[in-house]
């Protein structure tokens, strides 16, 4: 046990009205990559700052111990100093900048109170050499992909010569050959003798490559799991982080599929910015009532400008094809039309897209369709309180009273928000965009108990997701999406995650 | 109605101290403008509650007023007007023109002027809302052709540097009365009689609501604090209403003033127009993504603002009696003041009528007060630019605190 490197004693820390971390203890051992786990709210990334000295010491009570002493950080500079560098979930990367730039900011290469271009050009080579990234270091930030974009944050955190990295979801965003490629290099730091703490929901990536899992639930340590003494199950992981046992991930639908609802035939957009490049070719398909209809694709497949595209035209140029609601030819070319049609697009993105997260929840709940709680322009308020009332306890969502601003709710909840908004538009078709995307294993289920509720009701769901298990769960049908083109179409039957990479391997050959 | 019922939940009477804290902001600025007042009072050794004194400060803040209730929604909806100061002057001298050199019929005349307020929104929105040109560019340029144009007509049309005077009928609005129907000595007897209507039905229609809200399990203050609050509230109000009956009445100008804040403050809290320009100043994207055309609701936006500015062009050159070149001269700062001094947040979605009339008030009880105890335009300047970054500071220090 003595090549503890760190370990942080009876950890409390409280905001105004709630415990966020109450006695937690994380040992963590020189050398390894250890799993931080956890449904939304359990005080991961509470911990990581109070790690970090986000939350600066005194603000806390429980001792951390590093390297072998009691440490009281009251910056972040004071933990980057001794080695510990964490990396956040939102990237803090300016993307006007270069790579180069990047990796040096507030950490310059100077002599003379000049910038020393060259050696911060070499230095910046060497390091996205170890990371194993192929870019120029005068790149821009904003020139790069998500994937690409993480692995610079890594080699910034290099470049001030890391001993304990904190990784905050960092797949959240990155398709699966990403994931891995991040994933192997932890791997390949754990050989160098870095250790890791890897903050995730994908329980996946927690078996491939932790030593130990400590999972934390509401604000508690529960356990911690040795990965190298006992087979690790996913199930034990999930038992743990939700104090129940999750009998399956997926509910069960059993619901008759009826006529064609919802068609798209030949549709083709092109990019918004480059405007002669088309990035969506010939798209047919079609969702029955009652059918749930995955979407798979790699990162970039234009799955979510396909839906963009047709919510609206919310996305792209000379978009052209035909939408069919029911039999009938509808026009849907701005989102009013689209709506009015029987449409709404759950988007990936509801932080930007999806909420005003200055506003109430209540207000959140009846933007897209005022008019159905108003006479003449003016809101009827108490109809509009049941409305939103009535959703918050059909929907579980977790919150003060409907007056909570949306901003202060959980990913799950303000997810559940969003949910609540366009089942109040009352759709015929809903299209789901990455609908659980950084939620924890709790709350995905209901929204997976809701997406049957949909089904049940004779409605059709588009889905989109990234999540391969997630599709295979809970679609009837999988379309599989590359470069801008339908590839497959593959009833549940025959979809599996090869058969899914197969087809998307397959098509890339052949356009080659 | 299948959808459960709300009502069915009990009902939350918080605690008075919970409820303060939870409209800090409110209570704050209402507490702010008191002190303010009292302060004054005491220093102009009680001259700023005089009649004349207090029917002064609405004849001379009514226009600033009347702006920030368009200035807001700009504001809300995440954008800014700089305009508006030159707008006044530009609409004061067609009003000029119209009335005094082409004795133009007095009705067609305000129609025209409030139309030429709305052709510059559009102008100004047209810009912002269709071709995405930030609104400071947009309506700086605005401040600076519509200045020009005002002494493009002022130089041309009229003699010297001004146009009047106006025929006392156009000045009504401005500067009139309302009529008086029974004798009752010294006092205004219309007036008193509004003073003590007034209060008694804001105390009904929040009441109401109160109640409505009770019975739907949201959080109410209890009831003796709600009729206390009350109270206070209508003694000021019929302290004011009647110190300003016993000069000579209430000024048109303050109805007027009082029904367009009760048009805004409905419009801003119960209509789906007011909702909409909420929720794009929150979120733009998010909005146009739940079918709300962002793009003609910004535009109307600018519209309503232009249109409110020419109102107070109207006043304010018929209360001067003449059009100048320099009319409505940096009037734009006073009315963006006011909004943010009662609360607008810069980077929109925020803001409320109740605040941005409180801030014009505090502005306007500060120029009065100070000028009464003969402070020149430069100290007043320094202490009104200290005022307005001081309540912002404090706002922006609650909010990161709680």
């Amino acid at each position: 046990m003595d090549n503890t490197i760190l370990e942080m004693r009876t950890i409390t820390k409280s905001f105004p009205g709630v415990n966020a971390l109450e006695n937690v203890n994380l040992k963590v051992r020189q050398g390894e990559i250890h799993a931080l786990v956890g449904e939304n709210g359990a005080g991961k990334s509470t911990l990581m700052k109070v790690l970090s000295g986000v939350y600066p010491a005194g603000t806390y009570d429980g001792d951390i111990y590093y390297d072998g002493a009691v440490r009281q950080f009251k910056t972040i500079k004071d933990s980057e100093e001794i080695g510990i560098i964490i990396i956040h979930q939102e990237l803090a990367l300016v993307p006007l900048l270069s790579i180069a730039e990047n990796i040096f900011l507030g950490n310059e290469v100077v002599a003379n109170g000049m910038i020393n271009w060259q050696e911060t050009f070499t230095r910046t080579k060497k390091l996205l050499a170890k990371v194993g990234l192929k870019e120029s270091p005068n790149t821009l930030v904003t020139d790069i992909g998500v994937g690409k974009q993480q692995l610079v944050e890594i080699a910034k955190a290099l470049s001030k010569s890391v001993k304990l990295l904190i990784l905050d979801e960092p797949t959240a965003s990155l398709n699966e050959s990403d994931s891995d490629a991040l994933l192997n290099l932890l791997i390949e730091f754990r050989n160098q003798g870095i250790t890791s703490i890897i903050i995730t929901h994908k329980l996946n990536e927690v078996r491939k490559v932790a030593d130990e899992i400590t999972v934390l639930r509401d604000g508690m340590t529960v356990k911690t799991l040795n990965c190298h003494e006992e087979e690790i199950s996913e199930d034990i992981i999930i038992r743990n982080m939700v104090g129940r046992e999750l009998a399956d991930r997926y509910p069960p639908r059993s619901v008759p599929i009826g006529e064609t609802i919802f068609e798209v035939k030949n549709w083709n957009a092109f990019h918004q910015q480059h405007r002669d490049r088309q990035i969506l070719h010939d798209i047919n398909v079609h969702v029955r009532k009652g059918e749930v209809v995955g979407i798979a694709g790699l990162m970039g497949a234009g799955r979510t400008e396909f839906a963009m595209s047709v919510f609206g035209r919310s996305y792209g140029h000379k978009v052209s094809g035909e939408v069919f609601l029911e039999g009938k030819l509808v026009d849907t070319s701005t989102v009013r039309k689209a709506i009015d049609a029987g449409l709404a697009y759950v988007t990936e993105d509801r932080k930007q897209l999806g909420l005003v997260l200055s506003n109430s929840i209540l207000h959140n709940t009846t933007l897209a369709n005022l008019l159905g709680v108003s006479k003449a322009t003016v809101i009827d308020d108490v109809r509009e309180l049941q409305v939103a009332t009535n959703y918050r306890s059909k929907l579980r969502i977790r919150s003060a009273g409907v007056f909570q601003e949306a901003g202060n709710l959980s990913g799950g909840n303000q997810q559940k928000v969003v949910l609540s908004k366009w089942l109040f538009s009352d759709p015929d078709v809903l299209i789901l965009d990455e609908p659980t995307r950084g939620i924890d294993v709790g709350a995905k289920y209901e929204i997976y108990s809701i997406i049957n509720q949909l089904a049940a009701d004779g409605k059709g769901v588009l889905m989109i997701s990234s999540e391969m298990p997630e599709l295979l769960g809970t679609c009837d049908r999988i379309y599989v999406m590359n470069e801008g083109r339908i590839v497959a179409e593959l009833p549940k039957a025959e979809a599996s995650q090869e058969s899914i990479m197969r087809a998307i391997m397959r098509s890339g050959e052949k356009h080659q | 109605m299948s959808s459960a019922n709300p009502a069915t939940e009990s009902s939350h009477v918080v605690s008075i101290g919970d409820h303060i804290r939870n409209n800090i902001r409110e209570y704050g600025m209402l507490i702010a403008l008191v002190v303010i007042m009292l302060l004054f009072q005491y220093l102009t050794n009680g001259v700023l509650f005089r009649p004349q004194n207090l029917t002064n400060i609405v004849l001379q803040n009514s226009f600033i007023v009347i702006m920030a209730l368009g200035m807001l929604l700009v504001i809300v909806a995440g954008h800014i007007d700089l305009s508006v100061g030159s707008v006044v002057g530009f609409v004061g001298a067609v009003a000029g023109v119209l009335v005094v050199q082409m004795h133009m019929n007095l009705a067609l005349a305000t129609v025209i002027c409030l139309l030429m307020g709305a052709a510059v929104g559009a102008w100004h929105g047209y810009f912002i809302a269709y071709h995405r040109i930030p609104s400071f560019i947009v309506t700086l340029s605005g401040m600076l052709v519509f200045r020009g144009l005002t002494y493009t007509i002022i130089n041309t049309t009229g003699n010297g540097s001004s146009i009047g005077p106006f025929p006392p009928a156009f000045q009504i609005v401005a500067t009139g009365f309302i009529p008086d129907f029974a004798d009752m000595g010294g006092i205004h007897s219309t007036s008193i009689l509004l003073t003590v209507a007034i209060p008694i039905v804001m105390f009904f229609l929040s009441w109401r609501r109160r109640s409505v809200n009770e019975q739907h399990g949201i959080d109410v203050e209890p009831f003796s604090f709600f009729v206390g609050q009350n109270l206070v509230v209508a003694a000021a109000a019929i302290f004011i209403g009647y110190q300003i009956s016993s000069y000579r009445g209430l000024p048109n100008v303050l109805i007027l003033m009082l029904l367009l804040i009760a048009l805004y403050a409905f419009a801003t809290q119960r209509t789906t127009i007011g909702r909409r320009i909420y929720a794009m100043g929150g979120n733009e994207k998010a909005t146009k993504l739940s079918g709300i055309d962002t793009r003609r609701l910004t535009f109307y936006t600018f519209i309503n603002m232009g249109i409110l500015a020419s109102i107070a062009g109207i006043i304010i050159a018929t209360r001067l009696n003449s059009a100048t070149a320099k009319g409505g001269d940096g009037l734009e700062l006073d009315v963006i003041a006011a909004c943010f001094i009662g609360g607008a947040s810069a980077s929109g979605g925020v803001g409320k009528v109740t605040g941005a009339v409180i801030g014009a008030l505090i502005m306007g009880v500060l120029n009065q007060g100070m000028s009464i105890l003969g402070y020149q335009t430069d100290s007043q300047k320094m202490i009104k630019g200290a005022v307005l970054l001081a309540a912002v500071f404090i706002d922006v220090y609650n909010k990161n605190k709680g």
